[in-house]
C-alpha cells in the first residue's frame, strides 16, 4: 500500500488544491485555444455548447464522487477538494448557458424567453443552473455560519436534484435524435453515486 | 477684432439659386449608386470567381461532368458551402451518430459494383446497375440549399438528374401513389448498424407528385465529382424543400407502393418526425425551434442565426403541392 500512502501525502500537500484548479481549467483553456485557432469544426457554436455541457456533467460526477470515495477509502483529505470541484462545475454550467444565449440566440433576450417554454429541456437546464448558482453563492465558509448549518446543508443537498435535472436535460435533448448511448453512461455513473448515498442512509438507520 | 454677424462674410444666394433638397439628395444618391455599382461590378466578378472555386472538389475523386440545370429554382445564388465542411459534417447514422463519424469511417463502404432494385407497382421492375442508371438522363449541376432538422444549413452543388426521369422510364402502374426508398444496411461495412438508434435499413418515402417534382433530384455527385462515401455514395436522393433526413443516402431499392410508407425517423419518434417533414419555420420540432438556422461556414460564432424560409425558400416551386393541407397536422 505504499502507492496509496504516497497518494494521500500528495493530496495533503498545499500544491494539490492548485494542481486540481489548474487541471479543472484545462478544458476551458483548450476550448478557448480551439476557438481562436479555428479548430472547432464546421459548427463551432454547436461544438462549444456541447463540450461545455459535457464538462458540466463530468464535473458533476466528480463532485458527487468525493464523499463516497472519502468514506469508502477512509481518506478524509479528499473533503477539501469538494468545494473546488463544485465551483468548477458551476463555472462550466454557466459557460454552457452563456454559449447557448450568445452563440445560439445572439443574446436576444426576447428570443431566449420565447425559446425556453418551447423547449422544455432548456427550462430543465435553467432550473439546474439556478440551483447551482445558489450553491456557488453560498459556498464560502461564512455562509454556513450566517445561514446556519442546517439550512445550508438543506440548500446544498439540492445538488442531488441538480444531478437528476442534468440527466433529464441531456436525455431530453438526445431524445430528439433517439441517441441515448452517452446518456446511459452519465446516468449510470450518477445513479451509482446517488444510490451509494441511499444505501448508506439505510444502513445508518 | 473680427466680428462675424449672420449676414457678414458670407453671401447668401438668392432663394431661386438654392438647389431644392430633393434634387441634391437624389444627385448624391445617384453618385453613391454609381460608386457602389462600379465597386459592385468588380466585387461581383470576384465573388463569382470565388463561388466557382468553391464549386469544385479537391480533385481526389473522379470528376462527374454536368451542365448547369435549367429547372426553376435549381440555381440558388447563395454562396456554396466549402467542400471540406460539406464532406466532414454529416449525419449518416450507418457510420455513427457523431457528425464527424461518416467522414472518418465511411471509407469501408463498397460502391462498386452497385445496383438499385426497382420494385413494386411498376411495369419495368428490375435490378439496374449504377452505370446504366447514370446514363438514363443527362447530368445536371444544381445548387440547392440543404436545411437539416437540427437547425443548420448548407448550400451544395449537386450533380444528377430529376428523379422524375427515372420514374417515367420504369413506368409506374396507376395504383402507385407513393415511392419508398430503401438504403444500404450492410453490417460488414457500416459500423453504425450495431447501434439501435434506428431500425435498419433506413427507409424514406415521398408522395408520387413529390417524387415527380422536377426539383427532386437523384444525385450521383457533388462539387464536380462523384459523391464522397460519407455524403451517400454512389447514388442518393436530394429533396431540397424538406429536412435533410428525407434525402436518403446510398440507395439500394426504389419501391412503388399504394400506401404511405413509414419512414425510419417516423418509426423511431412519431411525435417528432412526420412523413412530410417539409422545412417550415412555423412548426417547431419539440427539441429545437425551426424558425432560424445557422449556415455552416458562413454564419460565424457571433453571427445571429438566419431566418428559415418556408419550404426552405422553394415555396414558389413546390407550394402548390400542399395547397389546402394543414401543415401543422401533416408536419
Amino acid at each position: 500500500m505504499h502507492g496509496m500512502q504516497g497518494m494521500r501525502t500528495a493530496l495533503r500537500h498545499r500544491g494539490a488544491w492548485w494542481t486540481l484548479l489548474a487541471m479543472g481549467l484545462l478544458p476551458l483553456t483548450w476550448l478557448v485555444w480551439q476557438t481562436f485557432t479555428d479548430q472547432l469544426g464546421p459548427n463551432p457554436a454547436e461544438a462549444l455548447i456541447r463540450s461545455t455541457g459535457d464538462w458540466t456533467l463530468r464535473g458533476l460526477c466528480l463532485t458527487l464522487a468525493i464523499t463516497p470515495l472519502r468514506v469508502q477509502l477512509g481518506w478524509p483529505e479528499l473533503a477539501r477538494f469538494r468545494r473546488l470541484l463544485g465551483l468548477l462545475t458551476f463555472g462550466y454550467a454557466s459557460l454552457h448557458l452563456m454559449c447557448y444565449a450568445w452563440f445560439d440566440m445572439g443574446l436576444d433576450w426576447a428570443d431566449i424567453v420565447r425559446d425556453i417554454p418551447k423547449r422544455p429541456f432548456v427550462l430543465v437546464g435553467s432550473v439546474a443552473l439556478v440551483l447551482l448558482t445558489l450553491m456557488a453563492a453560498t459556498s464560502w465558509n461564512g455562509a454556513i455560519r450566517r445561514m446556519g448549518a442546517r439550512r445550508w446543508q438543506t440548500l446544498h443537498r439540492s445538488v442531488y436534484v441538480v444531478a437528476l435535472l442534468a440527466i433529464l436535460h441531456f436525455w431530453w435533448m438526445r431524445a430528439g435524435k433517439n441517441d441515448f448511448n452517452e446518456v446511459w453512461v452519465y446516468g449510470l455513473i450518477l445513479a451509482v453515486l446517488l444510490g451509494w448515498r441511499i444505501w448508506r442512509r439505510s444502513k445508518q438507520h | 477684432m473680427l466680428i462675424r454677424s449672420s449676414d457678414a462674410g458670407f453671401v447668401h444666394p438668392v432663394a431661386r439659386e438654392i438647389t431644392p433638397r430633393n434634387v441634391f439628395e437624389s444627385r448624391r444618391a445617384m453618385l453613391q449608386h454609381m460608386a457602389l455599382g462600379a465597386a459592385g461590378l468588380g466585387l461581383a466578378g470576384w465573388a463569382a470567381r470565388d463561388a466557382r472555386a468553391q464549386m469544385k472538389g479537391p480533385g481526389v475523386l473522379p470528376p462527374l461532368p454536368a451542365r448547369p440545370s435549367a429547372v426553376a429554382g435549381a440555381q440558388v445564388l447563395d454562396r456554396p458551402t466549402d467542400y471540406k465542411d460539406a464532406s466532414t459534417y454529416n449525419n449518416f447514422y450507418e457510420f455513427g451518430t457523431d457528425k464527424s463519424d461518416p467522414a472518418r469511417r465511411a471509407h469501408s463502404l463498397k460502391t462498386q459494383p452497385w445496383t438499385v432494385e426497382i420494385e413494386g407497382l411498376v411495369k419495368k421492375p428490375g435490378r439496374y446497375g449504377l452505370e446504366d442508371l447514370m446514363k438514363w438522363s443527362a447530368m445536371e449541376e444544381r445548387i440547392y440549399r440543404l436545411r437539416c432538422v437540427e437547425g443548420w444549413s448548407m448550400v451544395i452543388p449537386w450533380i444528377g438528374y430529376s428523379l422524375a426521369e427515372l420514374v417515367r422510364r420504369v413506368e409506374p402502374q396507376p395504383g402507385a401513389k407513393f415511392v419508398e426508398f430503401v438504403t444500404l444496411a450492410d453490417r460488414a461495412t457500416m459500423p453504425g448498424l450495431r447501434s439501435s438508434v434506428l431500425d435498419w435499413p433506413y427507409v424514406e418515402g415521398l408522395r408520387m407528385d413529390e417524387a415527380m417534382h422536377p426539383l427532386t433530384l437523384l444525385a450521383f455527385g457533388m462539387y464536380g465529382e462523384v459523391l464522397p462515401h460519407q455524403n451517400g455514395a454512389p447514388v442518393r436522393l436530394v429533396v431540397p424543400w424538406k429536412y435533410g433526413f428525407k434525402s436518403a443516402k446510398s440507395l439500394v431499392k426504389i419501391r412503388f407502393v399504394d400506401k404511405q410508407p413509414v419512414s425510419s425517423w417516423e418509426k423511431a419518434a412519431p411525435r417528432e418526425y412526420g412523413f412530410y417533414s417539409n422545412v417550415n419555420p412555423n412548426v417547431d420540432h419539440p427539441r429545437w425551434s425551426q424558425a432560424t438556422e445557422r449556415r455552416i461556414g458562413e454564419d460565424g460564432l457571433l453571427a445571429k442565426r438566419r431566418k428559415t424560409l418556408m419550404f426552405n425558400g422553394y415555396e414558389p416551386q413546390v407550394g402548390q403541392l400542399y395547397a389546402g393541407m394543414d401543415l401543422k397536422k401533416y408536419f
